[in-house]
């Protein structure tokens, strides 16, 4: 990155000039949605000093105050606007906790799988021949089998080998590399696709004239060309990856009650919603989808205004 | 096409050998037979002497061996909470798994088709809007929450359907049952089969549409246009036919993604299908059950797959045989 300062003057200038930034302008869904997403990530990123209660400790828990309604409801309390859950916490304080550790896990896993698509997928591009042979059969076969199947049968296996009090213990590490590990062949299959246009380019015959290695030309030449089409799957894989934590947690195979995601909240509360306690599921459910929907929208934005060549099928 | 068949097989077996060495090792780590068999009060010589006897104290080839020769012959060891052999448990709930992936089939099948092909006619009208923004919606509900919203709404409130279980069934054979035959059985297949339909849903509205929609813009379609044929048979007839030829491709591959998703929606509806029994295995630390499952859905997946490939070799001649 010693490169950075010398088109650092410029940078703000070019930004304000591109065609990135002049559709982000006219675009009013696409503000809506940046908009929806920063405020969830600050107070993601803030939710020790916003929540107006620790749901990790148990000293400000009173049972008592189980399964109290939303303030706006009849028998709410003033305390707790959007209601308690069924332990007595605070939905508003446990909601921006499980915010936080969704979006820590779905940020996470992503940047795992990043990082292995991008060192294979550009092995792959770049070596080309047996190796690309090699990598590509074995994302295919990954692929194949649904990252859900995977996640569920490898969580449920560790579970089951290591019991159930040490596995909540290691839940949020288990999780990301689960997710991370599942879905590298997304990232791997479009930067290869990618590399393989760039490395035809005269500046990579340049490059290889000049008698650089085969890595830096790789990660210094190639992959900042590469970045559009990441940028795009990043958005998305991080909503999937935010759907896949919150449908384990569902599962119970993800974060325990005790440190709830917004997934293990929503399992928390369907056994209420039965006995007419619709606050503790549906209210985290909304947060959910509007967080999910938000990159989705997000990420389809991006792919018409950058309209990378994606790996189709 | 010869190399081609002979390349898809050997892939799928390769598969095959990788599960069977994953579960294996599953098998071997997780769980002691012996404590299942014996209880505590056994002395630590008689525990040794059984283990030798029973060979656990082979090398891991020997011990993979017997258990790959078993395995092919249909036994995959003895569930310890249903004390029956692992297989017959996890065959007798299939049935109840493919019904709700057939009804979910059938419910995409029906919704898709049409609502792809008239968003991609009339790309420009209200009614395809709202069903690209529905898509997108639907896109980003996580299955359990639609399962959830659907027993809320239909079962809580409305008291139209039953809110879990799989209700009467028909039994064929002792170990063969089905919810198809009966009307209460049926009534109980609705929300969940609508369940697993809504996560392929979208995605299959969205591909019908793109691929229509590139179809339309191709040289023989402007022919057709020009050779004054009727809409009806522009679309239908020669469009429609080459839509289908990648949507297959994919519907093949996602039929077993659903399979995987059974587990989430048979949980939430509490469906009696080979997903839920997993999870309780999984509970239950049932080792020969979780490894039979894995097995019998490894199987299923590699099938799926390998078959899609052929049939798309054989349907599509422009298909590289020789490979990517």
């Amino acid at each position: 990155m010693d490169a950075l300062p010398q088109i650092k003057p410029s940078m703000m200038a070019r930004f304000k000039d591109s065609h990135f930034w002049h559709s982000f302008k006219r675009d009013r869904v696409a503000q809506f949605c940046f908009g929806i997403f920063s405020l969830a990530l600050l107070l993601a990123i803030f939710a020790p000093l916003i929540a107006p209660f620790d749901p990790y400790d148990s000293a400000q828990i009173d049972i008592m105050n189980s399964e109290l309604p939303p303030s706006w409801e009849a028998e709410g309390d003033a305390q707790f606007w959007l209601g308690t859950d069924a332990q007595g916490r605070d939905l508003w304080s446990t909601i921006l906790y499980g915010t936080r550790v969704s979006l820590t896990i779905g940020i996470c896993a992503v940047m795992l799988q990043a990082f292995l698509g991008i060192i294979i997928g550009l092995a792959a591009g770049y070596i080309g021949g047996r190796v690309d042979s090699l990598l590509m059969r074995i994302a295919d076969v990954q692929l194949s089998f649904s990252t859900m199947m995977v996640a569920i049968i490898v969580l449920a296996v560790f579970q089951a080998a290591f019991g159930t009090e040490l596995y909540q213990q290691l839940a949020m590490v288990m999780l990301i590399l689960v997710i991370g590990i599942a879905e590298w062949p997304q990232y791997a299959r479009t930067i290869r696709a990618s590399v393989l246009a760039e490395k035809e380019k005269e500046y990579v015959d340049a490059a290889r004239v000049m008698g650089f290695g085969t890595a830096r030309i790789m990660f210094r030449h190639i992959l900042p060309n590469t970045l559009s089409p990441i940028l795009v799957i990043s958005t998305v894989q991080i909503a999937n990856a935010i759907i896949a934590e919150a449908s384990l947690s569902f599962l119970g195979l993800g974060m325990p009650v005790s440190q709830p995601s917004l997934g293990s909240l929503i399992s928390s509360g369907f056994e209420y919603i039965f006995s007419g306690a619709w606050w503790i599921t549906v209210i985290p459910g909304l947060v959910l989808v509007a967080l999910v929907l938000v990159m989705n929208l997000l990420g389809d934005w991006l792919r018409d205004v950058l309209n990378p060549k994606l790996y189709k099928g | 096409m010869f190399a081609f068949l002979i390349r898809r097989l050997f892939q799928a077996l390769v598969v095959m050998f990788v599960i069977s060495i994953i579960s294996f090792s599953i098998q071997d780590n997780l769980g002691d037979p012996l404590r299942e068999m014996l209880g505590q009060s056994v002395s630590e010589e008689q525990r040794q002497a059984m283990r030798d006897e029973m060979g656990l104290n082979d090398p891991f080839l020997t011990q993979y061996g017997r258990f790959l020769g078993k395995a092919v012959q249909g036994d995959l060891g003895t569930s310890y909470f249903f004390k029956e052999p692992a297989l017959d448990v996890i065959l007798k709930k299939l049935p109840a798994t493919l019904e709700l992936v057939f009804g979910a089939t059938l419910i995409i099948i029906v919704f898709s088709v049409p609502l792809g092909i008239y968003s991609a006619i009339n790309p420009q009208s209200i009614f395809s809007k709202i069903i690209m923004g529905v898509s997108t919606i639907g896109i980003s509900v996580p299955v359990f929450l639609t399962a959830i919203g659907l027993i809320y709404v239909f079962a809580i409130e409305l008291g139209w359907m039953p809110a879990f279980g799989r209700g009467e069934t028909f039994q064929i054979t002792e170990n063969l049952d089905t919810a198809l035959l009966t009307a209460d059985g049926l009534h109980h297949l609705i929300l969940p089969s609508f369940t697993l339909a809504s996560i392929m849903l979208p995605l299959f509205i969205r591909l019908i549409r793109s691929e229509m929609m590139e179809v339309l813009q191709s040289e023989y379609i402007k022919f057709a246009w020009a050779k004054g044929i009727s809409p009806w048979r522009v679309y239908f007839l020669h469009a429609f036919k080459n839509t289908m030829l990648p949507v297959i491709t994919v519907g093949g591959v996602q039929i077993g993604t659903m399979v995987a998703y059974t587990i989430l929606t048979e949980t939430v509806f509490q469906w009696p299908g080979m997903g839920f029994l997993f999870l309780e295995a999984v509970n239950r630390v049932d080792t020969p059950l979780i490894v039979a499952y894995l097995i019998v859905v490894g199987a299923i997946f590699v099938v799926t797959n390998t078959l899609v490939d052929l049939i798309y070799g054989f349907v599509n001649p422009t298909v590289k045989l020789t490979g990517k």
